[in-house]
């Protein structure tokens, strides 16, 4: 753009400002001795706060709206073994109080990925979290084995993603499929493994309990509700996949109350998410059981909701006089 | 690199220019001095039933004040774009800004220009004619109602067309541009899919030089959720797919870039 070079001061006067904003939060947390650290399988994170799969990509576009460094992780968008080039258009639709996405999983394959988005998360001071997904056993496989000398913390696996047909959720909807599924990819991976479940199922216990017998280290829940909405001025599917998956506060109760089922059904720890958009939310879930929250809806209405929610959890602590991040994990019982 | 960034702007005037079009101005803190033409804002109800922020194009730039216009068209009631109709001056609104990347201004100067704009694909027209020197003919196409139009004539020869045939040609852009025998070096558009796909076979047939602006439903307005794409011509690095995001990497692309 002819505006590029008035464009690249500004964006670096920003960065500078975020930086020197982030340095001064540290001494905060320090002298009022807030411990926000949260351990994930033995991978320690500074707070709870990350983000959700699909809803940040790999962080740079929203490097230009947050520091990076105030996160707990940054989790990717699924990476699969080949480019995919996701679904037809529209893709998404708005609901009421939430949204209706179905991208279909686009993604450049796991080379580019690593190549590109891998190196760019490398530079700053936060744990990178690489979702993927796959159509076949096979297909993750590739892919986790790709990753294992990558500099990567965690893997999360999707099992879970309602809007391509053969893929992840073939094997997240029943119980034996995902604790198979899990017990493969636990033979290759060389990081910590996080099961990222669906919310479309009968009993998300017991599907949090197939996983931890297959091996997961970590589970996160939840992802979309399948849904549909209808243009009645068009008389057709709002989003050319005709179904969607449903994000955004307006699920946020269905999600909290999974995540306390989950937090009772199985020993290893718990990421949170479902309409998180800001502290007040987040809190939900860890007093429900969560040791960590994902963001992802909510960067769309706030590109600054992370942060934002990193802040917010702190000042709550404060009040609260909770010394101890931990100290808040699961005890609404 | 760019520089966008989340605003609370106020409205300084609001004012209804035709059946279910409105015009704003907005007083920006920053967004206002960086944005050019071709460029959009997402605008926030701030109504999380209303979550997603809805892209604007840009029609004007105050750069020395910082403001900015934006003409929309009010979709429905209950809508965001109602709900921004309903807005007084002094009022606050949030803005995400500049967004995507403008129109080439180097590619049409000095030379003979079309800037061709379809419903509430003409708006942004109005700052690109303001900005571009070149020799300029303005071609809008209107359903019936016409809007802005004594301000494009300040700025360019005007040839209109409407479906009805109320005012100017009896048809589309396509028919003014054949009836006025126009024979533009360079063409910009803005409008919808058919306009842009007869203006792309158009430029393509005749070897001209033609960017298209491109619109579809958007969620984050800067890259990261992949809602708004469209298919291109080639693999594209970013996506390694023939996907392109029309948010960041257009909503403005040379015609032969992309399928439309």
């Amino acid at each position: 753009m002819s505006a590029a070079a008035g464009d690249t001061k500004g964006a670096n006067d920003m960065l500078s400002k975020c930086k020197a904003n982030s340095g001064r939060a540290a001494v905060d947390q320090d002298a009022a001795g807030l411990d926000t650290r949260v351990n994930l399988a033995g991978v320690e994170l500074k707070n709870p706060v990350m983000t959700a799969s699909g809803t940040f990509g790999s962080g740079e576009e929203y490097s230009e709206f947050v520091d990076l460094n105030c996160l707990g992780a940054v989790v990717t968008k699924g990476v699969a073994n080949v480019p995919w080039p996701g679904n037809p258009v529209p893709r998404i639709a708005e609901t009421f109080g939430g949204m209706m996405n179905a991208i279909g999983l686009q993604n450049p394959g796991i080379e580019v990925f690593c190549k590109r988005d891998i190196p760019f998360l490398k530079q700053f001071g936060t744990k990178i979290i690489v979702n993927v997904c796959g159509k076949t056993a096979e297909d993750y496989i590739e892919v986790v084995e790709r990753l294992a000398e990558e500099p990567v913390d965690l893997l999360e696996i999707n099992i879970s993603c309602p809007n391509v047909k053969e893929g992840g959720i073939a094997f997240g909807q029943n119980p034996h499929s995902a604790e198979q599924i899990t017990r493969e990819v636990k033979k290759y991976a060389k990081q910590p493994v996080i099961m990222k479940l669906s919310p479309n199922v009968t009993d998300i216990a017991e599907m949090a309990k197939a996983v931890e017998s297959g091996g997961a280290d970590v589970v996160s829940l939840i992802n979309t509700l399948t849904g549909m909405k209808i243009d009645i001025h068009r008389q057709a599917f709002a989003v050319a996949n005709k179904t969607g998956g449903v994000s955004g506060p307006a699920i946020r109760p269905i999600a909290v109350r999974m995540v306390y089922q989950a937090a009772h059904a199985v020993e290893i720890p718990i990421i949170g998410m479902g309409g998180i958009t800001c502290a007040e939310d987040a809190l939900e879930f860890i007093l429900a059981g969560a040791s960590a929250v994902s963001i992802g809806t909510a960067n769309f209405y706030n590109p600054m909701a992370t942060v934002e929610t990193v802040r917010g959890i702190e000042e709550y602590m404060r009040q609260h006089k909770v010394r101890h991040i931990q100290e808040l994990v699961g005890i609404v019982t | 690199m760019s520089c966008k960034r989340k605003e609370s702007a106020v409205i300084i005037s609001q004012e209804r220019i035709g059946r279910d079009i409105y015009s704003m101005w907005l007083q920006t803190e920053e967004i206002g001095s960086l944005a050019v033409p071709g460029q959009f804002i997402s605008m926030y109800t701030g109504d999380e039933s209303k979550l997603l922020p809805r892209p604007i194009s840009l029609c004007e730039i105050n750069r020395e004040k910082r403001q900015l216009r934006v003409v929309y068209r009010v979709t429905g009631k209950g809508t965001g774009t109602e709900h921004f109709s309903r807005q007084q001056p002094g009022a606050l609104l949030g803005i995400l800004g500049p967004l995507g990347n403008g129109f080439p201004l180097e590619a049409g100067a000095g030379k003979r220009v079309c800037l061709i704009g379809g419903g509430i694909g003409v708006p942004p027209m109005l700052e690109l004619a303001k900005q571009l020197d070149a020799e300029k003919q303005l071609v809008m196409g209107y359903r019936d109602e016409l809007f802005l139009t004594e301000e494009l004539r300040a700025n360019g020869e005007l040839y209109i067309a409407t479906e009805d045939g109320s005012a100017g040609t009896k048809g589309t852009v396509m028919d003014a541009i054949g009836e006025n025998e126009l024979a533009p070096e360079v063409i910009y558009a803005c409008g919808p899919a058919p306009m842009l796909r007869a203006v792309k076979q158009y430029a393509e047939d005749q070897k001209i030089l033609c960017y298209v602006s491109m619109e579809e439903r958007m969620a984050c307005g800067i890259g990261a959720c992949l809602a708004c794409v469209c298919q291109s011509e080639e693999i594209d690095g970013h996506s390694q797919v023939r996907n392109k995001r029309v948010c960041k990497d257009g909503p403005v692309f040379l015609s032969t870039e992309v399928e439309i």
